[in-house]
């Protein structure tokens, strides 16, 4: 027993630093794993407040730019608004309660934002009191930012579309070849759609968009624009860059798209299980 | 490249007087690096990489100032200023190579740890060595 403390005692320091070590080590893998509730994380009380106190300060220095965008933004919808082709025509046809849709947007701010790491998170100023819940998807009015995946009571944390753990659905918007939005990790302005099929007409310049078939996005928001493609190593798969419309360096508000089917759409899904 | 980051954080440990208790000194490493894991969305990897140089500093404390160090009588702003710089590189590289390796959490992005530790290093020091020579302790 004596031998035991001494052991302890001897090598406090060692057996304190593989303890804090591996403390650190397992909340290092923990948050490499997809989708867990975490603590220690940027929408948590502490945190969440402290970047909204100084986001509060900053956003004035920004008003201007953002003023631009929402009237670029209003421009776009004017536009076309007023140029529905028959009024008349339409009204006879157009459902209301169909039209109303299964997605809810949302307005948010963002009160923090990195770019420059390999795993890039966001955080917005508004949480589960807002009815804003893990896995919904967040974009702004140019482009897809990225997918919550942790909700507090008043903030919520985004994984950017720049991060290692993000895979969204994507396509082409002139045919209905798709494939996976990844990121490299090399520059926060181009991203990578991978696994895209030999046979579609991949062109530089074309669009991308969102492709619908998660519930998380709606079908059709814009992504970016092809800049460059390589086959892959089989030459059976594109792996296309595309240069995001989006700046992730400079975003200040954002929309939260809530799906409102989604838990009846879960509970299909369930079944199974 | 993209985007550098220094982290002028680790002047508080390289400058946190030598002669405090070890497991002292690596527990506030941990706290330290935690809060700033929190802030930053990171998991544990600032706590580990803090609560790594905090343990091993000793040793490169003796490594780089010799026996010197073994006395308690060394003060980083009355060193010699190559064994200073060596001090910090050290303290540096190390950090922000457990950092990367880390953050990437594989071993096929080798190339990009390396350049990315080699950048962000050179710019830290650059902050250290800065922030260093501005806030010089009062001689009396």
């Amino acid at each position: 027993m004596q031998q035991i403390f001494n052991f302890l005692i001897r090598n406090k320091n060692n057996i304190l630093f593989l303890l804090l070590f591996g403390l650190s080590l397992f909340l290092t893998i923990q948050s490499h794993s997809f989708h867990k509730s975490k603590f220690i994380s940027s929408a948590n009380f502490i945190t969440g407040g402290i970047y909204k106190k100084a986001n509060n300060i900053q956003s004035y220095f920004y008003l201007e730019e953002y003023n631009e965008r929402l009237l670029e933004e209003n421009n776009l919808l004017r536009n076309k608004l007023s140029n529905v082709p028959d009024t008349l025509f339409n009204d006879t046809f157009i459902d209301s309660t169909v039209y109303e849709g299964i997605y809810e947007f949302r307005t948010a701010r963002v009160i923090n934002n990195n770019y420059s790491k390999v795993d890039n998170y966001i955080t917005l100023d508004k949480g589960r009191k807002d009815n804003i819940l893990p896995e919904s998807g967040v974009v702004t009015s140019q482009g897809i930012v990225g997918i919550i995946d942790n909700a507090s009571k008043n903030y919520s944390r985004v994984i950017s579309i720049l991060n290692s753990d993000s895979k969204i659905n994507a396509q082409l918007k002139k045919t209905n070849h798709f494939g996976s939005l990844v990121w490299n990790g090399k520059d926060p302005n181009i991203i990578q759609l991978i696994d895209v099929p030999r046979l579609a007409p991949v062109k530089k310049g074309d669009t991308i968009i969102t492709g619908g078939k998660s519930l998380i996005f709606p079908r059709g928001i814009p992504i970016g624009n092809i800049v460059g493609f390589a086959l892959d190593e089989n030459g059976s798969y594109y792996t296309i860059d595309i240069k995001l419309f989006n700046d992730m360096t400079n975003i200040g508000h954002v929309y939260v798209i809530v799906n409102k089917d989604r838990k009846e759409i879960r509970e299909l899904e369930d079944i199974d299980d | 490249m993209g985007f550098i980051n220094p982290y002028l954080y680790l002047l508080f440990l390289i400058v946190y007087p030598f002669n405090t208790p070890q497991g002292l000194f690596m527990l506030i490493a941990f706290l330290l690096g935690l809060s700033i894991d929190t802030f930053e969305d990171s998991g544990g990897i600032h706590a580990a990489a803090c609560v790594f140089i905090a343990y091993i500093r000793p040793i490169i404390l003796r490594f780089s100032f010799g026996i010197s160090y073994d006395y308690q009588t060394v003060k980083l702003s009355n060193t010699p200023y190559g064994a200073r710089l060596s001090y910090i590189i050290l303290m540096v590289l190390l950090h922000n190579l457990l950092l990367f390796i880390l953050e990437m959490f594989s071993f096929s992005h080798v190339y990009l740890i390396l350049k990315k530790t080699f950048f962000t290093s050179i710019f830290t020091i650059l902050l250290v060595l800065i922030s260093l020579t501005l806030f010089k302790p009062k001689r009396r």
